[in-house]
């Protein structure tokens, strides 16, 4: 036990958590960009939180382990920054980036290129 | 044999008994695991729009059913800690064997979600592991799941005999902290694969 604390109503807190999923499906259905990225990610970490700070008692917890998790995060960051722009980099001296120029194979199966080499 | 039980139960040179920190380490570890799997799904979906064609054709009912299925089998492993605690060891016994349940009515739906795919009769709904990238992810991230899913299982079914003896009750919690660290994973993947079309 994270030491001695009052324990939170657990299932409240789960229907909360319910009340979050419902929202997360809800709102990409409106077809709205911004409200997908809301309602889908920023919604799962509300989740996230919940279930951390609540069911895992991390609020309870000692501090360190937080940083613990916060800096393997971060390094997920450093790594996520570090290769982004070798990944996105659109193109190359010596290779040839077919997301770029629109002559994947897998591309060729959703959309018709166009004289311009664009998507339609 | 001693009953005193392992040495991680009882010494807390941290502020945090041993056997509690070193789940926490695991988990700063499976942060990488499938933080490194995730993002590089999101970079790769990123430089990929057309995978949006690719995601309608998981099924969004399933991932949300399952979403709910192991949100509330963390609720139920979170009330078998609770009851441990207070050492009322059979409501934690059958708490424990709900959350089991839980994770294999899981298993029960990605099995049905991966069979519609990889034996599907439509070569247009066929889908395997070799048909992209996008579905190399998608088996890798969720199989990947899925087996954690079934190691937490195995783990909760072995300490809960010993538990409904009155054993090692704070392996509950250790066990607790895993299973709602594979539920956050769910949280993630959910709408990574299901829903952002």
């Amino acid at each position: 036990m994270a030491g001695a604390h009052a324990h939170p109503n657990y299932v409240k807190i789960w229907v909360l958590l319910l009340v979050l999923l419902v929202v997360s499906i809800v709102g990409p259905e409106l077809g709205i960009p911004w409200l997908t990225l809301l309602t889908a990610f920023g919604i799962a970490l509300v989740k996230t939180y919940y279930v951390a700070a609540y069911f895992m008692h991390l609020n309870f917890e000692k501090k360190y382990v937080w940083f613990l998790l916060l800096i393997s995060t971060v390094l997920l960051g450093v790594f996520f920054f570090g290769v982004a722009s070798d990944i996105m980099k659109t193109d190359g001296q010596n290779w040839q980036d077919c997301i770029a120029n629109n002559t994947c194979a897998e591309q060729q199966r959703y959309f018709v290129i166009d004289g311009d080499g664009q998507l339609r | 044999m001693s009953m005193q039980g392992p040495l991680a139960t009882s010494r807390s040179a941290t502020g945090i008994p041993t056997g509690r920190l070193g789940v926490w380490w695991l988990l700063a570890s499976e942060i990488f695991i499938f933080g490194g799997l995730i993002a590089c799904y999101i970079l790769y979906r990123l430089n990929n729009p057309w995978w949006g064609g690719e995601a309608v054709f998981t099924k969004v009912p399933a991932g949300a059913f399952n979403t709910f299925v192991l949100l509330t089998s963390s609720l139920f492993i979170v009330l078998a800690h609770d009851a441990a605690e207070k050492k009322d060891f059979d409501r934690a016994f059958k708490f424990i064997w709900y959350t089991i349940g839980g994770g294999g009515v899981f298993l029960l739906v990605k099995y049905y979600e991966y069979s519609s795919k990889l034996f599907a009769d439509d070569p247009e709904l066929l889908k395997t592991p070799l048909t992209n990238t996008y579905w190399s992810f998608y088996y890798t991230a969720t199989g990947l799941h899925a087996l954690h899913v079934i190691g937490g299982m195995v783990i909760m079914a072995l300490i809960s005999f010993d538990l409904r003896k009155g054993f090692n009750p704070h392996r509950v919690e250790l066990i607790g902290l895993y299973w709602h660290f594979v539920d956050i994973v769910w949280i993630f993947l959910f709408p990574l694969l299901y829903i952002a079309k």
